[in-house]
C-alpha cells in the first residue's frame, strides 16, 4: 500500500469503524426488541410452552432437527410441524411416543425418549406456539 | 532442550498444541460416524444416536480450536511483548483444568442420555443446555469462564507490561471479545425468538467477528517471522483486514435474522452487510500471497508458508464465497437450514480456523520440540502431502454437500410438487456417500499429518536471504 495511506489512518478506520458499528448494532437491537412483541407470539407463552422449550432443550432435539431453519439437518424442520401434522397436538405426541427403542433397520429413526404425558403435552404446545411466530412466511412450503 | 525459544515460558504452548491435534482426531472420527449415519440410518443406534455424535463433533471442534488459540497466544505473546509469560504455572494448571473438564463433558455426552446429563448437572437451576453448539452442561460453561478469565489475566498482564505490538493488542482484543461474547450463552429466555437473537451473539460474533481478529493476528505473526517483511507493512494490513471484518461482520449478523421472528428490515441490512463479508477474507488472501512474494528471506519451514497461504485461500473460499452464495435474503429463503449451510460450515471452519491453528503449530512445534527452525525436509514433504490431502478432501466434502443441498432445495422447496424431507434425503444419498468417501481421505490426511511429526532426517539449512 502506498505511503499516503499510513498505519495511523488504518488504525483509525479500524477503531472508528468498529465503535460506530457496535453502537449501530446495539441501537438496532433495541429497535428489534421493541418490535418483537407484535411478532413473536409472546402473549401465548404459557407455563406449558416454557416447559416444552425446556423439554426440547434437555433432549437435545436441535441435534437432529432444525427449528426455524437452525439446528442440524438430519431430520425434518419442526417450526411448522404443527401445520404439517394437521394442526394436531395428538399426532405430534403420538409420533414421539411410538418411536421404536431399537430403531428401524437401515433407516434413520428418532430415539425413544420415554417422555411423561406432561412433557409430551408441553413439547406439543411449544411446537404449536413456535409455528405461530411471524417468520416472514418461512419455510417456503409445508415440507419445511 | 528448548534452546530454540527466545523465552522459556513459551514452552507452555506445547501441551496446548498436542491436545488440539488429539481432539481434532476425535472430531474427525465422530464426523465419519455421522457421515455414515446419513446413509446407514441405524448405524450405532441407539448407542450413539446422531444428535450425540454431532454434539461431540462440533464441541470437539470448538474445544480444539480454543486449545489452538490459547497455545498460539502463549507462544507468540511473550516473543512480541519481549518478556516472559506472567505465570507459566497458571497456564499449565489451566491446561489441565480445561482438558479434564472437556474430557468429562464428552464422556458425559457419550455415557448417559442427554436428559440425564441435564438432570445430574442441575440444568434446572440455570438452564443453558440443549442449544446448538452450546450443549455443554452449565457447570462446564462456568468452567470455561474460569479458564478464560485465568487465561486473559495471564496473557493480559504479559501484554500490558511488555512491548505493545499491534499483533499483541489485536490478539488480546480478539481474545477478550471471545470471552465477553461467550457470556451470552448464559442468557436463555423462555421466548425462543429472543433466545435465538442473542444465541447468535455468541455464535456469529465469534466466527464472523472477534475470531477474525485472532486469525488476523496469528497470520500476521507467522508472516512476519517467515517472510521477514517489515512489521510496519504487516501492521497496516492487519488493521485494514480487521477493520473490514468488523465493519461488515457486526451488522452482517443480520443474515441470521431473516426468518426467526425478527423484523423484516433485517433482510435488507443482513443482505447488504454480509454481501461485503467476503472482503476481509479476500484481503487476507492477497495479504498472505503479497507478503510471501515480497519475502526478504527464504524461511526453511516451507510447510508453514504453505499453511499460511492455504489459510488465506481456503478462508476466502469457505467463509467468503460459500458464505456469499446463500447470504442474500431471497436466496436464503430457499437454502436456509439445508445441506448448503452444512457445506459452507465445513469449508469455512476448516479454511479459516482449523488451518490457522495448523499454521501456527507448524511454525512453533519444531522450536517447541527443540528441533530447530524447521523440521527436516522429509518430514516437511509428508506434512505438505497432508496439507493437500486434507484441503482437497475438504473441497470435495464441500462440493458434495453443496450438490446435495442444491438438490434438496429443488426437490423439497422449489419444484411444483415439493417432496417430504425424508423422501428427498433418500434421493440425494449418493452425494452423502461421496462426502463420506472424501471424509475418509481427509482422515488419512490427518493421520499423515501426525506421522510427519515423527519422521527423522537431516536438518534443513538455516535461513537464507533471498536473492
Amino acid at each position: 500500500m502506498p505511503d499516503i495511506f499510513t498505519k495511523t489512518m488504518a488504525r483509525n478506520i479500524y477503531l472508528g469503524g468498529s465503535v460506530f458499528f457496535v453502537l449501530a448494532f446495539i441501537a438496532l437491537t433495541f429497535d428489534t426488541t421493541a418490535r418483537l412483541p407484535k411478532r413473536d407470539n409472546r402473549e401465548n407463552i404459557t407455563e406449558q410452552v416454557a416447559l416444552g422449550k425446556q423439554v426440547w432443550e434437555e433432549n437435545n432435539c436441535i441435534g437432529c432437527h432444525t427449528l426455524l431453519g437452525e439446528g442440524a439437518y438430519f431430520a425434518p424442520e419442526l417450526g411448522n410441524v404443527y401445520q404439517r401434522f394437521g394442526k394436531s397436538k395428538e399426532a405430534i405426541k403420538g409420533f414421539i411416543k411410538s418411536r421404536p427403542v431399537d430403531g428401524i433397520p437401515g433407516r434413520r429413526s428418532m430415539p425413544q425418549f420415554n417422555l411423561t404425558e406432561e412433557e409430551l403435552e408441553a413439547i406439543a404446545e411449544f411446537l404449536k406456539w413456535t409455528s405461530e411466530v411471524n417468520t416472514e412466511n418461512w419455510p417456503p412450503n409445508i415440507n419445511g | 532442550m528448548t534452546t530454540q525459544l527466545k523465552y522459556q515460558s513459551q514452552a507452555v504452548a506445547k501441551p496446548y498444541f498436542i491436545a488440539a491435534i488429539g481432539l481434532f482426531v476425535g472430531q474427525v472420527l465422530f464426523g465419519l460416524i455421522m457421515g455414515l449415519q446419513y446413509v446407514i440410518g441405524d448405524f450405532l443406534f441407539p448407542e450413539i444416536p446422531f444428535n450425540v455424535a454431532r454434539m461431540v463433533h462440533t464441541n470437539l471442534l470448538i474445544v480444539w480450536l480454543l486449545f489452538g488459540f490459547m497455545g498460539a497466544a502463549y507462544y507468540l505473546v511473550p516473543e512480541e511483548a519481549e518478556r516472559e509469560l506472567h505465570s507459566p504455572k497458571l497456564a499449565l494448571a489451566l491446561f489441565w483444568i480445561f482438558l479434564i473438564a472437556g474430557a468429562l463433558t464428552i464422556v458425559g455426552y457419550l455415557a448417559v442420555p442427554y436428559a440425564t446429563l441435564a438432570k445430574i448437572t442441575g440444568n434446572d437451576i440455570l438452564p443453558t443446555m440443549g442449544r446448538e453448539f452450546l450443549e455443554q452442561p452449565t457447570i462446564t460453561k462456568l468452567g470455561i469462564v474460569v479458564v478464560a478469565l485465568g487465561f486473559l489475566y495471564n496473557i493480559g498482564l504479559t501484554v500490558l507490561s511488555g512491548r505493545k505490538t499491534v499483533i499483541n493488542v489485536v490478539l488480546l482484543t480478539g481474545l477478550v471479545g471471545l470471552a465477553v461474547m461467550f457470556l451470552f450463552s448464559f442468557y436463555n429466555p423462555e421466548n425462543l425468538v429472543l433466545d435465538k437473537y442473542f444465541w447468535w451473539w455468541v455464535v456469529h460474533l465469534w466466527v464472523e467477528g472477534v475470531w477474525e481478529l485472532i486469525l488476523g493476528a496469528i497470520l500476521a505473526y507467522v508472516l512476519i517471522k517467515t517472510t521477514g517483511v517489515d512489521r510496519e507493512v504487516i501492521d497496516k494490513w492487519l488493521y485494514v483486514i480487521i477493520a473490514a471484518a468488523l465493519i461488515t461482520g457486526i451488522i452482517g449478523t443480520g443474515h441470521h435474522y431473516y426468518w426467526i421472528g425478527t423484523p423484516a428490515y433485517w433482510q435488507w441490512l443482513g443482505s447488504l452487510f454480509s454481501a461485503l463479508e467476503p472482503i476481509p477474507f479476500f484481503m487476507m488472501t492477497i495479504f498472505a500471497f503479497n507478503m510471501v512474494f515480497k519475502r526478504r528471506k527464504q524461511h526453511p519451514n516451507k510447510a508453514t508458508v504453505l499453511w499460511a497461504m492455504g489459510t488465506g485461500v481456503m478462508a476466502f473460499l469457505g467463509a467468503g464465497v460459500w458464505g456469499f452464495m446463500h447470504t442474500l435474503a431471497p436466496v436464503n429463503y430457499y437454502t436456509h437450514g439445508t445441506q448448503v449451510t452444512a457445506a459452507h460450515g465445513h469449508m469455512a471452519f476448516y479454511g479459516a480456523y482449523a488451518m490457522i491453528v495448523l499454521t501456527i503449530i507448524s511454525y512453533a512445534m519444531p522450536k517447541l520440540r527443540g528441533i530447530g527452525t524447521a523440521m527436516n525436509n522429509r518430514a516437511q514433504v509428508v506434512e505438505m502431502w497432508s496439507f493437500w490431502l486434507m484441503t482437497v478432501a475438504m473441497v470435495f466434502i464441500t462440493l458434495f454437500l453443496t450438490a446435495a443441498g442444491v438438490l434438496q432445495v429443488w426437490l423439497q422447496r422449489y419444484q411444483p410438487n415439493p417432496l417430504p424431507f425424508m423422501a428427498v434425503q433418500d434421493q440425494v444419498a449418493i452425494f452423502y456417500w461421496c462426502r463420506e468417501l472424501s471424509g475418509v481421505i481427509f482422515t488419512l490426511g490427518l493421520l499423515l499429518y501426525i506421522v510427519s511429526f515423527f519422521i527423522k532426517g537431516e536438518q534443513p539449512q538455516a535461513e537464507q536471504v533471498a536473492s
